[in-house]
């Protein structure tokens, strides 16, 4: 699920491929919750534009980076989203909480 | 409202399944010729149906989740998920964003997501004996 991890400069970049479901995300959220406790990011950016699916659970991931982040006095940011998770992120107001930004 | 082709699923509630679940129902839907965002949404809500029955209807138990889908002439697809595990004693709360009782792996947009995604979605379930989602979803007609 998680493809690679960048740290650079304090910003934190996890991309994610595949299908996020509920499956897949108790080891992504784990995965993702790790690496942030290890690098102590000021941002935290999830890549999704290898994502071919995802629902509600991805929402839990990017909420519980958000938590994360917060307390760290840092940001997150769910960038390159393709279509469909887009709308899911959306459709729950995501986008109000943290930058969002379409896969162009 | 005549019917075009239907499937009937049975599975043990594990979550490898949530996958199998989406890729039928896609399968048969794409004979409706859905655009990408239809066919989407109705993965994303299949996903949501599928999960809340592996979290919530068996919690602690591998039970049986039985999914049947119908594509109809009109370009309608009705999808319908039941189990027979713990059943939902207030649907309105369950269905309210935010609200779960999944903890923090779980958002508690499930339902908000299956009733924005789809035309419709109906609830029913008693305590005990389980619980029945059925959803449609009317597809646009392609010129």
């Amino acid at each position: 699920m998680i493809t690679t991890v960048q740290n650079d400069g304090g910003r934190l970049v996890v991309a994610l491929m595949g299908e996020l479901d509920h499956h897949a995300a108790s080891g992504v959220l784990a995965e993702i919750s790790a690496r942030i406790d290890l690098a102590l990011p000021r941002a935290c950016v999830l890549d999704l534009s290898a994502l071919n699916f995802m629902d509600s659970s991805g929402i839990a991931v990017v909420l519980k980076a958000y938590r994360q982040m917060r307390e760290l006095g840092g940001t997150v940011a769910v960038k390159r989203v393709p279509p469909q998770p887009l709308r899911v992120l959306r459709a729950a107001g995501i986008d109000r909480l943290v930058t969002v930004e379409p896969l162009e | 409202m005549k019917e075009l082709n239907s499937l009937k699923l049975e599975f043990p509630s594990r979550s490898i399944n949530e996958g199998l679940a989406r890729a039928a129902v896609a399968a048969l839907c794409a004979q409706l010729d859905p655009t990408l965002d239809e066919l989407g949404d109705i993965k994303t809500a299949v996903s949501e149906a599928v999960t809340n029955c592996i979290v919530h209807a068996y919690p602690d138990v591998i039970g049986t989740i039985s999914l049947r889908a119908r594509i109809f002439e009109s370009g309608e697809i009705e999808v319908t998920v039941r189990d027979r595990g713990v059943g939902i004693a207030d649907i309105e709360r369950a269905k309210e964003p935010s609200f779960t009782t999944g903890g923090e792996e779980r958002s508690g947009m499930g339902f908000t997501i299956m009733e924005s995604f789809m035309g419709s979605l109906r609830v029913r379930s008693t305590p005990g004996r389980g619980t029945v989602v059925v959803m449609r979803k009317r597809l646009a007609r392609r010129v």
